[in-house]
């Protein structure tokens, strides 16, 4: 890391100034590409799309350090050697052409997807790197859709690379050539892009960050990135900016998506005309059907089939479940990989875990932590030595996979709880809503140390989450008492702790989290209680989000109409009928971070404000871990 | 007398075993009570309305202490007192006043004239006042005088009286008899009929395209989403469905079927949802005088997120809904705690709780109410129209009289 920091902060002071945490404007791309760089790794959702990126950013990353260059070049001339040729002409760079991405020949495709969704991403243009990238990724092959204009983008990015090689060498003259880009762009917002290859490695970021956020779309990404592949120095620009996700109100884009997807959905009827933007599908019709279709689908790895099918089924649930039994997957997946003929591992094997995300997006969309953690692993991908063995590179996937379970889940998990811990004291009464494993070990922690307390645990419908972690709390013998959601101004009154898990905290500080815990702080707020929410550094995104509706998930919507336990409460059996009436089932809310008192992390207890300081800082470790 | 004993106490069974839900019916049903309580009751010669007061005080007494909760009963109850109270004292200045129109003309007036024979020239004063205008803030500046001077009088009357007049005292007892079992009929009129009068204000609250949070099931506020869908406004409904009742799941099939675009949330969800929606309309179980509201559980979260996104919190109460106590941490002394099976099964935690005798316990928590404070309270609609939080305690001023605020208390000192 911290060589790599230095290199950075060598090459673009202006960098930092730009910024980050900016929100992503094309033109500061270029000033900012090394930063950009490091913000890209953050990306969350990983997707075919991602995965591309992954490759380039490997590619990218290193070009940073004398190594990185060298391992540009290389790459360059194996993945691309055809097209390096062409690429001079190319490099004019064409600023404005913008789609520097390299990878074009292969298969450049990959971001531009992202650029096609227009969601905003097209800023960041890929430099020399993201070429790369597109052609590690074989999606293009798959989808040629659209993007016409990917071809001459990737001569383009073939010259790019072939002047990130040479250009390397002075960052000077990037950055003229930044600068002069810059005017270019201005001119052509649209297409605003960063020519020299120093860049390169940001606009990878920024592709892959574009990418990240279309979660189901990974195969209509995929299919736009084909010809688009050239687009990514778009991308580029945006790195910090937060992808764009797959927005379902696209209908041309959905229909892609669909395409590809192996999960049959059924598109629910009644839909919530607010939430028309996110993937709403019959639930309960997919289970039988992928289980009939388990020996059939080549593709996907037993292991990342049976996570899948266990995601689909609700039976793994819980952010850091839901991880670690990706991680694992991939690890039994990685296992027992060959890499085909005449494939390279690096670019195939992305390609695979690409594929296998988007089997497990079409199961059940990813968390922020997923995202981050296959955004890790596919960053171990590309930054595998082009010296290892196959079977050597396995071993180093499999023991990296390893690594990051224990040491940013597990690991990250007891220093949460020793960290907390010290904030119970005895007589405290705490309150805790939902379930969650971080705030769960807490108190059996203090438990164990003969603090006495009491805990309060709130639970809602439709999950009652509460009930499993009651059941817990009873059986190791803390006094627990229960009630639900309505009920926790009730019993707020003789609380003095709130202790909250999150699905994941975003860099305004804004927790994500089960549905319900902005209502529990909220109150808690309200009745000045200090509201502590435990969650591991990992789960920390650089996104940033307002209210709960632009981003969220939707659950099955007749578990609403059925109230198990309560024969009595029928009413809605047969809401589908009914034209007007639309049940909707949410399954996280973002709390404001004012509600928040502190958050406890592995590296320590924070205010909500320190949040993008630890996604700045510790965020871009992980990835290069 | 049996008749009326036995119907209060299968009332008073009833509101002891939460059988009657819902402050309307159960308001409805105290009233119907006290009028067959004031029909059966045998008036006296004399001072009529201190029996009937009495009466309606001594089962009104039990009443309220079958459910000191519903607070419904509490203000039928006082509703019903201060009606005899009215109707006492407007056969009074009538009386007074025919008395100055055409003095000594019939027996009638005479018999006016000497119930109140020592009546001080203030007190008919007040009560000439009081005839004229509204008995609120009189009642209330006055209130001791009056209330004071009325038992009083009419009980000294009494006993100043001799038999001879008899006759004619019980015609006037069947007067204010009939008069107030009259007024009775009216209130309970209105209490059916509060609906209609909310609803008919919808318009005035509800614009196109508005989108309305509620949650659980009140009768009023679907009938006043469904007036405003009558008068061809369209907008959507987002229902919290309103853990551990679900009366929620309710009110959006109803509305559902009225043609309203109407969207079922779970309770979870309404922070989430507060953000897009423009008003969230209640119901309430009970206003009280200090303009905060007792709600259905959860309405407390409720009117925080609505305040935290400052969108307008309304509250549709009936007239018989309010109440004219004060409250005093409402909500643990105004609350009821359900049963724990509407959130565990019996027995679901048999098994831990055995292997738990270590010192692990367990406790469920199921009130039933939430005090909304008066300050998240944006706006009050009544069948007489909308107000302040702040103006409530005036408007219940106009219901009750001050005299009949502890009813309890009332027959040791009072009689």
């Amino acid at each position: 890391m911290d060589a790599r920091r230095a290199p950075r902060a060598v090459i673009d002071p202006k960098v930092r100034k730009v910024g980050f945490f900016a929100p992503p404007d094309p033109i500061p791309l270029n000033i900012s590409p090394s930063v950009n760089s490091l913000s890209p790794v953050m990306i969350p959702p990983p997707r075919h799309s991602s995965e591309n990126l992954n490759i380039n950013t490997r590619y990218s990353v290193t070009s940073p350090s004398g190594e990185e260059s060298i391992a540009i070049s290389s790459s360059s001339s194996e993945l691309f050697p055809p097209p390096i040729s062409p690429a001079p002409s190319s490099r004019i760079v064409a600023g404005d052409g913008g789609g520097i991405a390299a990878s074009s020949f292969p298969r450049g495709g990959f971001d531009v997807t992202a650029v096609k969704a227009s969601i905003g991403v097209p800023v960041c243009k890929l430099t020399t790197v993201s070429v790369v990238n597109a052609d590690s990724l074989a999606i293009d092959e798959r989808e040629k859709a659209d993007k016409g204009g990917g071809s001459a983008m990737e001569v383009k990015d073939q010259a790019m690379n072939s002047k990130q090689k040479k250009e390397k060498s002075s960052k000077a003259e990037r950055r003229d050539l930044q600068e002069a880009q810059r005017a270019a762009k201005a001119a052509v917002k649209a297409e605003g892009n960063k020519p020299s290859g120093s860049v390169t490695s940001v606009n990878l970021k920024s592709a892959k960050a574009a990418k990240p956020p279309q979660k189901v779309d990974n195969t209509s990404i995929a299919a736009s990135e084909k010809k688009g592949g050239d687009r990514p120095s778009e991308k580029d620009r945006k790195k910090d900016v937060p992808h764009p996700r797959l927005q379902y109100d696209d209908k041309s884009r959905v229909e892609k998506a669909k395409r590809r997807a192996v999960v049959n959905q059924t598109e629910a009827r009644n839909r919530v005309e607010l939430f028309r933007h996110l993937p709403q599908y019959e639930h309960g019709s997919q289970l039988p059907d992928l289980e009939a279709k388990f020996f059939q689908i080549d593709p996907v790895h037993p292991s990342v089939y049976k996570v899948g099918l266990q995601y689909l089924s609700g039976d793994i649930s819980g952010g850091n479940a839901r991880c670690i039994a990706m991680l694992q997957a991939f690890q039994d997946a990685i296992k027992d990989y060959a890499v085909p003929p005449e494939k390279t591992l690096v670019r195939d094997l992305t390609a695979k875990i690409s594929s296998y995300v988007s089997f497990l997006i079409e199961c059940r969309p990813l968390s922020i932590s997923m995202g981050n953690a296959i955004r890790f692993l596919k960053s171990r991908i590309t930054k595998l030595p082009p010296t290892l063995s196959e079977s050597e590179s396995k071993t180093s996937l499999q023991s990296d996979i390893e690594h990051f379970i224990n040491e940013k889940i597990i690991l990250a998990n007891k220093v949460i709880v020793n960290h907390a811990v010290t904030k119970i004291r005895d007589g405290d009464v705490l309150l805790t809503y939902g379930s969650s494993s971080a705030v769960e070990m807490i108190l059996l922690h203090a438990h164990e140390l003969g603090k006495q307390f009491r805990v309060v645990v709130v639970d809602s419908r439709p999950r009652l989450q509460g009930k499993v972690l009651l059941r817990r709390l009873v059986e190791k013998g803390l006094s627990c008492t229960y009630t639900h959601v309505n009920a926790v101004s009730y019993i707020m009154h003789e609380v003095t702790r709130v202790f909250l898990g999150a699905s994941s905290v975003l860099s305004n500080g804004t927790v994500y989290s089960g549905v319900g815990t902005a209502c529990v702080a909220m109150v808690a707020h309200v009745y000045h209680v200090p509201v502590i929410v435990c969650c591991e550094a990992y789960k920390f995104h650089e996104r940033v989000q307002l209210d709960s509706i632009c981003s969220n998930e939707l659950g099955d919507p007749d578990v609403i109409s059925k109230v198990p336990g309560r024969e009595d409460v029928n009413l809605l059996d047969a809401w589908a009928n009914t034209e007007n009436l639309q049940l909707l089932n949410l399954m996280y809310d973002a709390t404001p971070s004012d509600y928040v008192s502190m958050i406890v992390t592995d590296y320590g207890m924070i205010p909500p404000t320190s949040v993008p300081v630890v996604v700045r800082e510790y965020s871009r470790e992980q990835v290069w871990m | 007398m049996p008749d009326v004993h036995s119907l209060v106490n299968d009332f008073v069974n009833q509101l002891k075993k939460r059988k009657i839900e819902g402050s309307q019916a159960t308001a409805k049903q105290a009233a119907e009570l006290l009028r067959s309580v004031i029909s059966q009751q045998r008036v006296p010669q004399t001072n009529q309305a201190t029996a009937l007061i009495n009466a309606v005080r001594a089962v009104g007494e039990k009443l309220i202490a079958a459910n000191p909760v519903e607070l419904a009963v509490g203000n039928i109850v006082r509703r019903v007192l201060h009606i005899i109270r009215e109707e006492d004292l407007s056969l009074a200045t009538a009386a007074i006043a025919g008395l100055e129109l055409s003095p000594g003309s019939d027996d009638e007036d005479d018999v006016e004239r000497d119930d109140y024979p020592v009546l001080s020239a203030a007190a008919v004063a007040a009560a000439a006042r009081s005839t004229l205008r509204p008995p609120s803030l009189q009642t209330l500046l006055e209130d001791t005088p009056i209330s004071a001077a009325n038992p009083h009088t009419s009980s000294s009357g009494g006993d100043s009286e001799g038999k001879s007049r008899s006759v004619d005292k019980s015609s006037r007892g069947r007067k204010l008899k009939h008069d107030v079992i009259e007024a009775v009929n009216e209130l309970i009129q209105d209490i059916s009929t509060c609906y209609e009068q909310i609803a008919e204000q919808a318009v005035e609250h509800i614009h196109q395209n508005e989108v309305i949070l509620t949650l659980g099931s009140s009768k009023t506020v679907l009938e006043f989403l469904c007036a405003a869908k009558e008068k061809k406004r369209s907008f959507k409904v987002f229902v919290a469905e309103g853990a551990p009742r679900y009366q929620g799941h309710l009110l959006a099939k109803e509305l559902a079927s009225r043609g309203l675009q109407t969207t079922v949330i779970t309770d979870s969800a309404v922070f989430a949802m507060i953000s897009r929606v423009n008003m969230v309309i209640v119901g309430a179980h009970a206003v009280m005088a200090n303009g905060g509201i007792i709600a259905p559980v959860g309405l407390n979260m409720v009117a925080l997120a609505a305040e935290r996104h400052a969108v307008p919190f309304v509250v549709l109460a009936g007239s018989h809904k309010l109440c004219p106590l004060y409250p005093h941490n409402p909500e643990v002394l105004l609350n009821e705690l359900r049963s724990p099976s509407e959130l565990l099964d019996f027995g679901e935690f048999s098994d831990c709780m055995d292997s738990a005798s270590g010192g692990g316990s367990l406790h469920v928590v199921n009130p039933t109410f939430d005090y909304v404070p008066p300050k998240l309270v944006s706006l009050f609609i009544t069948d007489t129209g909308g107000h302040n939080p702040s103006y409530m305690y005036r408007l219940i001023a106009d219901y009750y009289s001050a005299d009949d605020l502890v009813v309890k208390r009332r027959p040791a000192t009072g009689s």
